[in-house]
């Protein structure tokens, strides 16, 4: 088992949760894991990636090789496209509809989604009304890694125990809003 | 136990099981989370080890070794960059020597993802004589640590700990050993090395250069250092420092055909180096960094090639490596460029909405369109981001500090008016001499302090300047009349015009406080600013 996974975004937007949420994922299987993120002047709204990579066996490069990844998660669709050098010619695109405009020359959104379902693998999920219907827009993230449980090599019942610690802290409404979340985001793959 | 923890992490927890004393730092990225790490743990939270940021490197530099000239173990932490700062303690603290175990973490950026440049702080630990290390995993920069400390009181001599972006800021799962007793508080009897006058310091230098046939004997005999022979019979051979071994083994994860010489300990072991030169007919150097150890064995006249790297080519000059990089020097892939797709516009860091430097750059270009442009010295912070669109209101950032001097010399030289602007945080690290300076010579600058009461662009860290910039200022000798307050808000634009503009026509030092807590702060953090906030405003 080996899965290599680029993560991206703007920042701000919950990468290094999703992040977080996966290593946990792994650690509890037994895994072995690398996750590489982006700190420091990157996180002021610009783009910013994880690379997840997640084996039964040793890992060694802290990066994904160029051309490697089986899935490019993204929560932002413009981000979806910056990691293309790095996907492999079988590998998943799955994204969030929903851009984030915070730069002047934002490209027009239907050239953006031309380029993204031209790829053999890809998903398209409005990951914001979802986490909207879960309760805060902002769970969006946690959508997303429903959206894509099933590329995952864990069991549902083992997201939805690592999710409900990652947020017990700030209560059961909180931890109930973020499972109903990956839920919802899990519900997307069928359509 | 097993945990996943940043490698920066790694290091913090090593450090505390180590038998920590005191740990500290200055914020920089990739070097943050360490300091960040131990003061969070429950023993600073109850005491039981120091740990806080310093007021800049030098400083933590120096507050560590005090606590090892006590006898006790010390962490000290920064960017690569920030060993600028703190080398002149750095370098003579190899000539003192140390009594409770010193170890020196410098994060090192290279692609300078955060950085004005890649330096490799490696040259520092040859420049100082002392033992350097340079982990490969996180796993291993946890199991270095406690080793460091050790090597230090072995040898008497701080242990720079080198690490990398990409080791820095990467997760892994990292097995957890016990904790050990910290070290009482134990002075020596003689503490003469401590001074370093002229005669006692000769001895010392002495003892430094004589202690380094020894240093390269622990360093043949590390664990951390080894020789692998190769499955294949290329006569190449490859020397990997540090990460680099991982985008090697990333290519060749079940045997590699290679001679490999693994390098995580210096100085540079000669008799490792000696048996895989001699068995290969070339050389091939992976190194994250600067072409350290290949400049170190390398032909200076490059008549021979035997040695390759980056100096030859065959490894891009600069950069960080990838494990396409090493494949490609190995012939095995072509060099992939990465092209990201026309549609995908560049996304750079920006300001966030309603962050107080942007109120402050708006009152500034109201004014540079009036008196004519390129004459804003900047520093180091968020606040950088103002040298870009849209706002295009700096003009130079140097090194943390160097805007006062800067503005200052400009003056000099006739360039009125001079602005200098700095950060909060910033100023109490370097900025105050530099004003002083400014103040003691009588030269006409404008300095303001965008103070958003943080050390923002890492993450808001407490500021040390919080609630002191006036005093400060004051006693250093600006002129009460022309000290003045403002607060950077849409609201007060014209105000904040005419304040900047008065001031800029005074011919002395004036100093401007542009006072409003970063936007990113939690609601805590933000309370506690405006605590220590109390300035009246100049309106």
């Amino acid at each position: 088992m080996k899965k290599d996974i680029i993560i991206s975004g703007v920042g701000g937007q919950g990468i290094l949760t999703i992040s977080a949420v996966l290593d946990t994922a792994a650690l509890e299987s037994g895994f072995n894991i690398k996750q590489s993120e982006v700190h420091g002047m990157s996180q002021r709204g610009g783009a910013v990636q994880a690379h997840v990579r997640i084996s039964d066996k040793p890992v060694y490069s802290d990066l994904i090789p160029m051309g490697k990844a089986d899935l490019i998660l993204s929560v932002e669709p413009m981000e979806l496209l910056r990691y293309l050098p790095y996907l492999h010619k079988n590998g998943f695109l799955v994204t969030d509809s929903n851009p984030l405009k915070n730069i002047a020359n934002y490209p027009n959104e239907q050239e953006l989604s031309k380029q993204i379902t031209a790829f053999k693998h890809y998903r398209i999920i409005d990951a914001k009304s979802l986490a909207k219907k879960a309760g805060n827009f902002r769970a969006a993230n946690i959508v997303m890694i429903g959206a894509v449980s099933d590329l995952l090599p864990f069991e549902d019942e083992l997201m939805e125990q690592v999710i409900t610690n990652l947020f017990k802290r700030k209560g059961d409404r909180i931890v109930q809003m973020n499972i109903d979340a990956y839920r919802l985001g899990r519900g997307a793959i069928e359509k | 136990m097993q945990k996943i923890l940043l490698g920066n992490e790694a290091i913090a927890q090593a450090a505390i099981n180590a038998g920590l004393s005191g740990a500290y730092g200055y914020p920089g990225t990739p070097s943050t989370e360490i300091i960040e790490y131990i003061t969070n743990s429950k023993e600073a939270r109850n005491g039981d080890i120091i740990a806080h940021w310093s007021t800049n490197e030098k400083v933590a530099m120096e507050e560590a070794l005090g606590m090892s000239y006590a006898g006790k173990r010390a962490l000290v932490t920064m960017k690569h960059v920030g060993l600028n700062v703190a080398a002149d303690a750095f370098i003579n603290t190899a000539i003192s020597g140390i009594n409770g175990g010193l170890v020196v973490v410098v994060a090192d950026d290279p692609s300078q993802h955060s950085s004005q440049n890649e330096q490799d702080s490696r040259f520092y630990g040859k420049f100082a004589m002392v033992p350097t290390l340079e982990p490969s995993s996180q796993q291993e920069a946890y199991d270095m640590i406690s080793y460091a400390f050790d090597l230090s009181e072995k040898t008497k001599l701080p242990v720079l700990l080198r690490s990398v972006t990409r080791l820095s800021h990467s997760r892994a799962n990292v097995r957890i050993g016990e904790k050990k007793n910290q070290n009482n508080l134990q002075l020596l009897e003689d503490t003469k090395r401590f001074a370093l006058i002229p005669s006692f310091a000769k001895i010392q230098y002495k003892n430094l250069i004589e202690k380094q046939k020894e240093l390269e004997k622990i360093a043949t005999d590390s664990n951390w250092n080894h020789f692998q022979k190769g499955t294949g019979n290329k006569k190449l051979g490859i020397i990997a420092s540090g990460i680099a071994i991982n985008y090697l083994l990333e290519n060749f994860p079940e045997a590699l055909p290679f001679d490999l010489l693994k390098i995580s300990h210096y100085p540079l072991p000669k008799k490792l180096v000696a048996e895989i030169f001699d068995r290969n007919d070339k050389i091939l150097v992976l190194e994250d960094g600067y072409p350290f150890i290949e400049e170190m064995i390398g032909d200076f006249l490059g008549r021979s090639q035997k040695v390759i790297g980056r100096l030859t080519g065959d490894i891009p000059r600069t950069g960080e490596l990838n494990p396409n990089i090493v494949a490609h020097a190995l012939d095995l892939e072509d060099l992939i460029e990465e092209e990201i797709l026309p549609i995908v516009s560049n996304r750079p860091p920006q300001l966030c909405p309603g962050c107080g430097h942007i109120d402050l750059y708006d009152a500034l270009n109201d004014i540079i369109a009036e008196i004519g442009d390129n004459r804003v010295f900047s520093d180091i912070g968020c606040y950088s981001l103002g040298v870009l669109e849209p706002y295009d209101a700096i003009d130079t950032l140097i090194d943390m500090g160097a805007s006062i001097p800067m503005a200052k010399g400009a003056a000099d030289a006739g360039l009125l008016p001079s602005i200098a602007v700095i950060g909060d945080s910033t100023f109490t690290h370097s900025g105050m001499t530099g004003l002083l300076s400014a103040i003691w010579s009588k030269t006409p600058i404008t300095v303001i302090i965008s103070d958003n009461s943080a050390v923002a662009m890492t993450g808001a860290q407490p500021s040390a300047a919080m609630g002191r910039l006036y005093d400060i200022a004051k006693g250093l000798g600006v002129e009460e009349a022309h000290l003045k307050v403002i607060t950077p808000l849409k609201k007060y634009h014209d105000q904040n015009v005419e304040i900047i503009k008065n001031e800029l026509d005074f011919q002395g030092v004036s100093l401007i406080i542009a006072q409003r807590p970063c936007v990113t702060m939690s609601n805590e953090k933000k309370d506690l600013a405006r605590k220590f906030n109390t300035l009246e405003t100049s309106y």
